[in-house]
């Protein structure tokens, strides 16, 4: 279930990418966390719980969005431009 | 050799700029986001077509004036975006940008990075779903989204109701506005909110026109916990002895915000004790000069005092730097400045008495609340090791790795003052403060070094 609602700005090219494996899409102009938010409802799983986490100040500060892309690279979703082909994978966390 | 540096381009930074540029010192202008304006006046992406008015309000002519002064700059200052400043040591930053890291010399820096929402968690916070009030701005301002379907927005400061007047304008949901605040506060505060008219005028009509819309505003009414399972399903909240719920599918708090003060830090600027901002910060003349010779303070990183102060504040920086350069600056505008700023500086205070500070939060957190989100430190766990004997910040950090996360504190660091401060008995600024390491912001692994 997706957790963002667009509100405006819905006419805008749409981009395909992966989300763990899964295909996805999201709008040109979306950060990578507009771009899964709209269609899933986490970005990641905590480092200590693997309680889900879906990013908390949207400006590059609490670090709780970070996501991994298919080249390897971590990035913070927040602050990331969707690109079309992106494999983006949503780390599970660690279990207690 | 780069001679002046300036971090941050928002308000501040931005006015900093033109100012040098006007007297003929061209700056590098660095900042993490890709594109300027800072906060407040935060640009969407370069395909997204809402005009100005609709994404700035009130404030569209002075956003598109900022955006305007950036963009005419171009060609005279070397302007760095998508450029985090994650290290900075006498005389130089370390910086990364698209996974290169670099080192920049400076002969005199401006530090003019801002805020972050300041955090009071409760249990539930960490559920997706729930935001901070700024980044359910953003979402709206920079991606034309609402943080959810149902939204409630609650906490205090002036950004509370904004930003519920700006989703329920935008056609989002509203569920409420619950104002930490007694309406009482605010009566109180009339006197010194009446030094800004205009702004007082503006804040009085979003209430106006919540209400006007049918969107029920508490005062006086805390968030107690946040409910769900794997996402936000419903608020728990009280206003006298009345407990209430409200089913929702997001939710939006915070009190007020709190200046980013990491780059002062690591330069050794001396600190100083802000009852209004109940925080440790760099200490500045009344021109933004820090206790550096070559470090220069503008806007909220140095102190919260909103958007237009941050303009005043980087011009008058900048002019500050320029006299120091040994270059004549008209004395008559830095009185103005000066004077202007003072006013505001009345203002805040206002402010800060109509959303007073909730002094009973730290009392009334139980002790599974979790407070750190990086490490998952709860406040019992704070409080065991208070009560060891560690009532000093970085003590308690050592010991129980409160704000030792990827955050570094950003998030838990004034809720973790708050706590100790209680725990122990002492006086919050005895606490001390969250010190700074270098990175200040994690780096990805993999970074390149360019000569
Ligand atoms: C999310 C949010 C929304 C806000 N909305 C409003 C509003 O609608 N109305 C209002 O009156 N006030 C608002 N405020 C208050 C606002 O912060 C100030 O009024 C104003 O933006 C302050 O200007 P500034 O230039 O001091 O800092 P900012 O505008 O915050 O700019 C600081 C800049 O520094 C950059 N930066 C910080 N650290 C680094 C670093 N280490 N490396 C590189 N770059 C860095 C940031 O990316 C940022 O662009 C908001 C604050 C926040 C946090
Ligand atoms: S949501 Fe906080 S850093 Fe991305």
């Amino acid at each position: 279930m997706a957790l963002f609602k667009r509100l405006a700005e819905h006419q805008r090219p749409v981009l395909d990418f992966t989300l763990d494996g899964e295909p996805a899409c999201g709008l040109l102009g979306d950060t990578l966390l507009t771009a899964i938010l709209t269609s899933g409802a986490h970005l990641r799983g905590s480092d200590f719980s693997a309680e889900p986490r879906a990013g908390f100040c949207l400006m590059g500060a609490c670090q709780d969005c970070w996501v991994r892309l298919g080249d390897g690279r971590r990035v913070r979703a927040c602050a990331t431009a969707l690109e079309t082909g992106q494999q983006v994978l949503r780390e599970p966390g660690r279990r207690p | 050799m780069s001679a002046v540096v300036i971090v941050g381009a928002g308000p501040a930074g931005i006015r900093a700029a033109q100012t040098l540029v006007e007297h003929g010192v061209h700056p590098v202008l660095i900042d993490e986001a890709s594109q300027g304006g800072g906060q407040i006046y935060r640009r969407q992406p370069a395909n997204f077509t809402r005009p100005a008015r609709q994404l700035y309000g009130f404030e569209a002519r002075k956003a598109s004036a900022l955006h305007q002064t950036l963009d005419a700059l171009a060609g005279q200052i070397d302007y760095r975006p998508g450029t985090l400043v994650w290290n900075a040591e006498h005389g130089a930053l370390d910086t990364l940008r698209d996974g290169h890291a670099a080192h920049l010399p400076y002969q005199r820096l401006i530090i003019a990075t801002g805020a972050t929402d300041r955090v009071l968690p409760v249990p539930g916070w960490t559920l997706p779903g729930v935001y901070t009030l700024g980044a359910a701005q953003i979402a709206l301002k920079h991606q034309g989204c609402a943080i959810g379907e149902r939204v409630l927005f609650c906490g205090s400061g002036p950004l509370l109701y904004l930003v519920a007047y700006q989703y329920a304008k935008a056609g989002a949901k509203v569920l409420g506005v619950l104002d930490s605040a007694p309406f009482s506060a605010q009566c109180r505060a009339l006197p010194e909110l009446l030094e800004q008219p205009a702004t007082l005028g503006k804040g009085l009509y979003y209430r106006a026109w919540l209400s006007a819309h049918g969107v029920p505003v508490h005062q006086g009414a805390t968030l107690e916990r946040i409910e769900g399972g794997q996402q936000v399903q419903r608020a728990v909240w009280r206003k006298g002895d009345q407990l209430h719920d409200t089913e929702c599918d997001a939710l939006a708090f915070a009190h007020a915000l709190r200046s980013e003060t990491q780059l002062a830090d690591l330069l050794g600027c001396a600190f100083e004790w802000s009852t209004l901002n109940r925080a440790w910060l760099p200490r500045r003349d009344q021109a933004g000069r820090s206790s550096e010779h070559d470090v220069y303070l503008a806007g909220d990183g140095a102190g919260i005092m909103g958007a237009d102060a941050a303009e005043m504040a980087g011009e008058r920086a900048a002019l500050a730097l320029l006299q120091d350069l040994g270059q004549t600056v008209d004395p008559q505008r830095c009185r103005t400045l000066e004077k202007r700023l003072t006013r505001i500086g009345r203002f805040r205070e206002g402010l800060e008495a109509a959303f007073p500070f909730p002094e009973h939060w730290a009392e009334q957190a139980p002790d599974d609340l979790v407070v750190c989100r990086c490490e998952e430190i709860s406040v019992g766990e704070l409080r065991a090791v208070v009560g060891e004997g560690h009532w000093e910040i970085n003590r308690a950090k050592a010991h129980c790795r409160v704000g030792m996360g990827r955050c570094q504190g950003r998030m838990c660091g004034a809720a973790a003052a708050e706590i100790i401060a209680h725990c122990s008995g002492k006086a919050l600024h005895e606490v001390g403060r969250l010190r700074a390491q270098a990175p200040i912001k994690p780096l990805p692994f993999g970074v390149e070094h360019d000569a």
